[in-house]
């Protein structure tokens, strides 16, 4: 594989590939099948897809039900309603009795784009890992949200996957020995002066930081880090400790997301200087997605910047 | 149990009115007003209606219930323990720190609750989910549902009518226990939500309207909502608010709150004095 393609598409085409293989996967939507991706789910299953609407809190309870009932839902709409809109149903009655559910939230963070603000989610990350027991996952790119869908329907337990709009590069699949496992991050680049955790399309981003450090003498490692509950913690606490300083990477407000999760890691296991890229606590713009992220700060160049400053800061 | 007669149902819904009761006033806490309005549509579910086991609460062929008002746990457990899905003196530890029988229904911890509910509404979608699970896996398992009027107030609830229409869940009866009162006062004032026949109609529901507390009336509207094919059907049944309990018989006030040991021991009194009328009864 190589190419470009956006995480939903990937999304989208591997649930309609596994169709087959896992009979009580049902698809649910509101009224994004043609966003979200799940229109090809739709067309191969349309007796295993429902349409709910735009409705999506009715849309997660009723996902709840069908697996109490002993089916397996995953629900789609965009990050913002999937994690906001529907937080509390998310919470109460698919978490809480921790029900079988895969809620996905297409179009996380502010390569959304266009739409502006409204639509930019970039506080479902902080919010459901907030929950006690959910699990969430933000893969990289096309080949490792493949792998993430079939670890998804071979999991037993309410979780959160978010993906994004606009389409990124693949990579993973050419990673050496590269395997998706929920729970366990992936060692992208090894190096030896600062440590890029990165999740989600930042992950390339970061790759492309590590080469700009590499020009000007720094070894930085990489890790992608799609699972952000359970984080890693072992493989975080490694890094801390063999490259003494931490740089985040995450489409998403630099408060409760990655970043806050890696700094809670490391506070009680290696404390060492955790500095965040991600959005700055404000709301998302319009524009075109690479426009927005630059705006944001989302690039490569402010990655490595954030890196030197952290090397700065070590002991 | 479909031979059971009308006076029997009255027994068991009464001695449940007594489990309930006893069991806020032992937790000192909980809500028996709603709890008591519901008992007897509740105990016509599980002692006449549903294909249900105590022995085998996960059997994936049974009826399924949602208790969308989910702060009325006291009846759903009240109900359940005298079924036999678990003893009735465990109806002592409800929201006790040391079991499980937590203020609100917890389906992971307690045998024969279907659906872990408490936040309002949000059980109307559980519900639509399970007869929709049906539909989607063939399987002829009916899924029965209380709401409660003031609950109705709760926009998740009509996004939920109006998908259980779209898929013309004839396997899905609500009830909604039309009180009248919630929290803060009587429905018409704190958020009309009346007209419910007109309301569900528009919705395209089959509506039946009912005495709540007349089990021969609750037993045909749950034939009239078996017959109905191609749409759902919702029972509006007319209850009192703590029914049974003369003090706290349409009183707002009883809502959330638990008796003190005085008032207790009269309500105790007047249950007990209605268990005995009914065994005799029932001879």
């Amino acid at each position: 594989m190589s190419g470009k393609i956006a995480t939903r598409n990937a999304y989208g085409k591997a649930l309609a590939a596994l169709g087959a293989k896992y009979p009580k996967l049902v698809v649910l939507d509101a009224d994004l099948s043609n966003a979200t991706m799940s229109k090809f789910f739709a067309q191969e299953y349309p007796d295993r897809f429902f349409n709910m609407g735009i409705a999506e809190c009715n849309m997660v309870g009723v996902a709840a039900g069908m697996a109490a009932a002993g089916l397996k839902p995953f629900t789609n709409t965009f990050a913002m309603f999937a994690a906001g809109r529907a937080y509390e149903q998310v919470r109460n009655s698919v978490a809480y009795p921790g029900l079988n559910v895969v809620c996905v939230g297409t179009h996380g963070g502010v390569s959304v784009g266009e739409d502006g603000a409204t639509h930019q989610c970039i506080e479902d990350l902080a919010l459901m890992r907030a929950i006690p027991g959910m699990t969430v996952i933000h893969p990289c790119d096309g080949y490792e949200t493949e792998q993430a869908v079939e670890a998804l329907l071979n999991f037993d337990g309410p979780a959160y996957l978010r993906l994004s709009r606009p389409n990124t590069p693949i990579f993973t699949d050419e990673l050496e020995g590269y395997k998706f496992e929920i729970g366990k991050g992936v060692t992208i680049r090894d190096g030896a002066d600062v440590t890029l955790v990165a999740t989600g399309l930042m992950v390339y981003k970061a790759m492309e930081a590590a080469e700009l450090l590499s020009a000007e003498g720094v070894s930085a490692r990489v890790l992608d880090i799609h699972t952000i509950k359970p984080l890693d913690c072992e493989l975080i606490c490694k890094a801390a400790k063999e490259t003494g300083a931490l740089v985040t990477c995450e489409e998403h407000n630099i408060i409760g997301g990655l970043g806050g999760a890696v700094a809670e890691c490391v506070s009680g296991c290696c404390p060492v200087p955790v500095l965040r890229v991600g959005v700055e606590d404000q709301f998302g713009r319009s524009g075109k997605a690479d426009e927005c992220l630059a705006y944001f700060g989302l690039t490569a160049e402010n990655i490595a910047a954030k890196a030197k400053a952290a090397i700065a800061m070590k002991k | 149990m479909n031979n059971i007669t009308n006076q029997e149902l009255a027994l068991w819904a009464t001695r449940g009115r007594l489990l309930a009761v006893d069991a806020v006033h032992t937790a000192a806490s909980g809500h028996p007003g709603g709890s008591l309005s519901c008992m007897d549509a509740l105990t016509t579910l599980y002692f006449a209606q549903m294909n249900i086991d105590p022995a085998d609460p996960k059997n994936p062929d049974r009826d399924r219930f949602v208790l969308s008002k989910g702060h009325c746990a006291p009846a759903l457990y009240s109900v359940l323990a005298l079924r036999g899905f678990f003893p009735t003196e465990d109806m002592k530890l409800l929201r006790s720190i040391k079991a499980h029988y937590s203020g609100h229904p917890d389906m992971a911890h307690v045998p024969g609750v279907d659906m872990s509910t408490g936040s309002l509404a949000q059980g109307t979608s559980a519900a639509v989910g399970m007869a929709l699970a049906a539909k989607a896996q063939g399987k002829s398992y009916r899924t029965y549902a209380i709401c409660g009027d003031g609950e109705l107030a709760e926009g998740q609830a009509w996004e939920a009518f109006m998908a259980a229409a779209k898929y013309h869940l004839d396997n899905l009866c609500f009830f909604v226990d039309v009180n009248g009162l919630q929290i803060d006062g009587a429905t018409k004032d704190v958020m009309p939500t009346e007209p419910l026949d007109a309301k569900f109609a528009a919705f395209n529901w089959n509506v039946v309207k009912c005495d709540g507390h007349d089990f021969a009336a609750i037993r045909a509207a749950l034939a009239e909502a078996e017959a109905c094919k191609g749409m759902p059907t919702v029972i509006l049944l007319k209850t009192v608010k703590g029914k049974g309990v003369s003090f706290m018989e349409n009183n707002a006030g009883w809502h959330g709150k638990a008796p003190n040991d005085e008032q207790f021991a009269q309500a105790k009194a007047e249950l007990e004095a209605q268990i005995a009328q009914l065994e005799k009864e029932v001879g």
